[in-house]
């Protein structure tokens, strides 16, 4: 039959651009990239096999060691502000007000995604400024001597940080909002009947119904995390020392500034079995802390 | 809802987090009008009383600016393109066809959606190389067509439109291909815009891949272009570099303003699976 051919031809030209492209520009380089940690090699050279030494390398390599910590800091500080922030702000905004109000707020918290990270990294870069930036300036109005934000190594990773969070809660909000506004008015005048107001019934009543949501959000928001690299980069180059220095910026320091392409593959895949099980760690949790109506 | 909240507390909450969100942002734009000279001069300028459009001149002095927004618009503009077409196409076999294989195909698709950039950029950079792209253009576009998440979105999309629409296509003696392109994908735009926005916002603000695909200046996108003015201007005057910052800003709040509603459904789409 025609019909069949035709439906035939159809399905496999359809499909073909964009199997054909994963294949080429995801699957093969997946492949790769596992081939790729057993050998060593700058580009220019053939490559040569070296078993696990890669791996043993990055196991005791001190900057290795140090951006796996910093990456650790970053995710654990860093998501939490986010997803608190977020909730925070989308509780309010869920609650009882004029809908232009709303409106308002609910477009200014989700208007830092739009913005490139290296856009938004220039400028808090001189807001952070020690001498003449403005956050210094506003602190120095009520008498706090002026604070090395991004040349001391105590600061610069709260700064990463804070714009990294500036930048992303609105996305964890976006998905605040979907799930609270997705709360059935019942719940809450049954809950009022029974007393439950405040925070005793945002832990009580909303929190448990809106637990699907926070675990997806806290689940993107820890793998897009782990990834950090834009903020860091142009904020600090990793520094100082190597205080800002994250897993990801690692991988592109050592493939594309010191052409050890073997290593930065054993690192990219350290990296990604680690957002492997902490995804699947946080299903886990799930089932004990998530309520499913 | 929370009418016991306190309704002062909640109001000055809300204000003070909507003032931390787009202080930076109007600091910049107000900065960027200052005359370079007193871009320094404290206390900041968060009224322009006299704006001095010079930086916006000198920042096209500085960087070749139309070359930059000509290659960010190149690459975000192909790429939004193409991956609106081929998910469209994609998503439709897998939401309307029945064939061999096609679970485990979309498993694949599924599949490849969580492995993060960097853990491939090295492979892509030599297969780019052995394509003899290197340093172009196509090294940035080809690699981002194929879209998984797109694929996904479209398939639940074809998947959300009456099956019988199809059925009685068919039985009017409609080809597959004519269901596809005169009863389906006209209903399936909006769809496609929700791809095409979500990968315009991406790519627009893309850092990572433009640094280490894009070696000469001539092939720099806007963001690259950017963070190259800031280091080569230092400290020199940042009433410069944010005229820059604020330029590259424009389409994204374009589409911030008309595609919102785009935006938000896709930015939300993958986690209500």
């Amino acid at each position: 039959m025609t019909a069949d051919r035709d439906s035939a031809l159809l399905r496999w030209l359809f499909l073909a651009p964009t199997m054909l492209g994963i294949g080429v520009f995801v699957v093969v380089p997946i492949l790769g990239s596992l081939l790729l940690a057993f050998f060593r090699w700058d580009i220019i050279s053939s490559p040569q096999f070296v078993g696990l030494s890669n791996f043993a390398e990055i196991a005791t390599d001190r900057t290795v060691a140090v951006s796996f910590l910093n990456t650790a800091v970053f995710v654990v500080f860093a998501v939490a502000a986010q997803l608190a922030v977020a909730m925070l702000l989308a509780v309010l905004v869920q609650s009882q007000m004029p809908n232009w109000l709303r409106v308002f707020f609910r477009s200014t918290f989700f208007f830092p995604l739009v913005l490139s990270a290296a856009s938004v990294s220039i400028l808090m870069k001189y807001l952070f400024n020690e001498s003449y930036g403005v956050v210094n300036w506003m602190l120095s109005l009520v008498g706090i001597p002026a604070v090395p934000w991004l040349t001391s190594t105590q600061w610069a990773m709260v700064v990463v940080i804070a714009v990294y969070v500036w930048q992303n809660f609105g996305f964890s909000f976006l998905l605040f909002i979907g799930g609270l506004s997705a709360i059935p008015t019942e719940v809450y005048e049954a809950g009022a009947i029974d007393g439950a107001t405040g925070w005793r019934r945002f832990r009580q009543l909303t929190l448990p119904l809106v637990s699907p949501t926070v675990l997806v959000a806290s689940v993107m928001a820890i793998i897009s995390a782990l990834q950090v690299f834009d903020q860091p980069y142009v904020l600090t180059r990793g520094g100082p020392g190597d205080s800002t220095r994250t897993v990801v910026m690692v991988i592109y320091e050592s493939a594309f500034r010191q052409l050890e392409f073997g290593r930065a593959s054993a690192i990219g895949l350290v990296l990604m079995v680690l957002i492997m099980l902490v995804t699947a760690l946080q299903f886990r949790l799930a089932r004990r802390f998530v309520f499913y109506q | 809802m929370t009418r016991r909240l306190p309704t002062l507390a909640k109001y000055a909450a809300l204000l003070v987090a909507a003032v931390l969100t787009l202080g930076p942002v109007w600091w910049t734009f107000t900065t960027s009008l200052r005359p370079a000279a007193e871009s320094f001069s404290l206390p900041p300028s968060f009224f322009p009383t006299s704006p001095d459009f010079s930086s916006y001149t000198a920042v096209f002095e500085q960087i070749a600016v139309p070359l930059l927004v000509l290659n960010s618009a190149l690459v975000t503009g192909v790429i939004a393109i193409g991956q609106m077409i081929t998910a469209a196409m994609a998503g439709y076999v897998f939401a309307r066809m029945e064939f061999r294989g096609k679970n485990l195909l979309f498993a694949i698709v599924l599949s490849t959606m969580m492995v993060p950039v960097q853990v491939t950029i090295v492979p892509v950079f030599m297969i780019i190389r052995g394509m003899g792209l290197s340093d172009t253009l196509l090294a940035l576009i080809l690699p981002a067509i194929p879209t998984a998440f797109g694929t996904f979105l479209m398939r639940q999309y074809f998947l959300g439109l009456p099956l019988e629409l199809g059925e009685a296509a068919a039985l009017d003696g409609a080809s597959p291909w004519r269901t596809f392109f005169s009863v389906y994908a006209p209903l399936a735009l909006s769809g496609m815009a929700i791809v095409g926005v979500l990968a315009f916002n991406y790519h627009w603000n893309e850092f990572f891949r433009p640094l280490i695909f894009m070696i000469s200046e001539q092939n720099y996108t806007l963001p690259l272009g950017l963070v190259t003015l800031q280091g080569n201007l230092g400290t020199g005057s940042i009433s410069i570099v944010l005229a820059g910052v604020i330029l590259s800003m424009v389409p994204a709040v374009v589409v911030f303003l008309f595609g919102q509603r785009y935006l938000r459904e896709g930015l939300t789409a993958g986690s209500s699976k």
